[in-house]
């Protein structure tokens, strides 16, 4: 059987961790080849519904990325993100979805190098937790089977 | 209590207001909402221990607004619904005539919001003793166990809806369990739909929720789904020492922001 290749979706905003993805390429560092790149406008336009889709449809592990604080190409796009995801990890982790899949950096336009750290990182991480079976197996449950198991 | 019906006999035959919001006894002996607009009719009115559901729900709804000045009964719960509505744009306090009720059924002395904001500030905003218990409970398990709990629970669901239209906070004419393009939710009850649903509830609810537990309340199954916005309110008091339904003047926990938010999460 072959190895386990995890499927990495990453969200990321335009003026910071794309440009930053850019930079990475031009400057021909290798980095993990897992990772799906999404650009957003901003990191404060990610919804957290975009992430369970991104489970549901089969992603093992998740990068969310935007500006640093203070360099949000809007002023507080990435202020309100970080709110958002302090409450949105306090809600997954109630309801036990593992947070260990989910990563989150600010990775600025001149930082490539650092967006090839967190990538390879992020990707060795998944790749030691295995594919995400629990989230899989609920999403495939058909109702039908529920009820026949009632 | 027949001080309450005086109350609002005098409300409605003085033409103050056009509808009296209460509760009162259901053939089955259960309390259910009054909506009394003939002053002959205020003697149905009651208050009780059964007197629990949040009334502040209907107060958004346009068959109700269309009345005009309208009188409420209000517990603690309610008050705090009528914080969160009224920082929200969704009533206006010169609309309505609050008649809070202590626990034992007293009425309180509450002309304005001000003083609705000095009696909340007063009162005791924990949580219900036995949902604290449970959120305990459950953050004791490890989190795989808690996932196959929540599974367990939210299989239950049957995509009735009741816990949004049970909630004064869920207000939106288009709430996005509608739409469909693009389908956010799938539509069928199934347990991943399921588990959807109720992390957009919550977390729309997020830095909202005054905790009245009447989402949990109005489950035909018995979900106990007010757990989840409980726990965020908790979160929420935690980190950004924000207790929701406290002032008329306050602004979303999530639509604000302060730079020195705490985290250690984000590299």
């Amino acid at each position: 059987m072959s190895e386990f290749e995890p499927k990495v979706v990453a969200f990321v905003c335009n003026w910071c961790t794309y440009a930053g993805a850019d930079l990475t390429g031009t400057s021909r560092i290798k980095y993990s080849s897992n990772v799906r790149i999404i650009r957003f406008p901003c990191t404060g336009r990610i919804d957290f519904m975009l992430l369970l889709k991104a489970f549901a449809n089969g992603a093992d592990g998740i990068i969310v990325s935007g500006c640093h604080p203070n360099d949000c190409h809007y002023t507080s796009g990435n202020f309100h993100a970080k709110r958002r995801w302090i409450i949105f990890r306090e809600l997954m982790d109630f309801m036990g979805i593992d947070m260990n899949r989910i990563t989150f950096s600010w990775v600025s336009a001149a930082e490539g190098a650092k967006w090839a750290e967190v990538v390879n990182t992020t990707v060795a991480r998944i790749r030691e937790l295995g594919p995400y079976v629990s989230y899989q197996e609920m999403v495939n449950k058909k109702v039908e089977e529920e009820i026949q198991n009632e | 209590m027949s001080n309450l019906n005086t109350k609002a006999k005098e409300l409605l035959a003085s033409n103050t207001v056009k509808m009296f919001i209460g509760y009162e006894a259901g053939p089955t002996g259960l309390a259910r909402p009054a909506f009394i607009t003939d002053p002959e009719q205020t003697d149905r009115l009651i208050f009780d221990e059964r007197c629990k559901q949040n009334l502040a729900v209907y107060l958004t709804k346009q068959e109700v607004k269309e009345y005009g000045k309208i009188a409420i009964v209000a517990t603690l719960p309610v008050m705090r619904s009528l914080m969160v509505l009224a920082s929200e744009n969704q009533i206006s306090p010169e609309n309505l005539v609050v008649l809070g009720i202590s626990p034992d059924g007293n009425l309180l002395n509450i002309a304005d919001f001000s003083l609705m904001q000095t009696y909340i500030e007063k009162s005791d905003l924990s949580n219900p003793k036995g949902d604290e218990e449970k959120l305990a409970e459950l953050l004791k398990l490890s989190p795989a166990e808690r996932f196959e709990w929540w599974q367990n629970e939210l299989s239950k669901c049957i995509k009735c809806f009741a816990c949004r239209q049970a909630c004064p906070m869920c207000y939106c004419s288009r709430c996005t369990i509608e739409v469909n393009q693009p389908q956010w939710i799938p539509v069928q009850a199934n347990t991943h739909g399921n588990m959807d649903w109720h992390i957009l509830r919550a977390m729309h609810l997020a830095g909202r929720c005054i905790s009245c537990g009447e989402c949990g309340r109005a489950c035909p199954v018995g979900i106990p789904c007010h757990l989840l916005s409980m726990h965020l309110s908790n979160q929420v008091n935690r980190q950004f020492k924000v207790q929701a339904g406290t002032s008329d003047k306050m602004a979303s926990v999530l639509s604000t922001y302060d730079p020195n938010d705490k985290e250690s999460f984000i590299r």
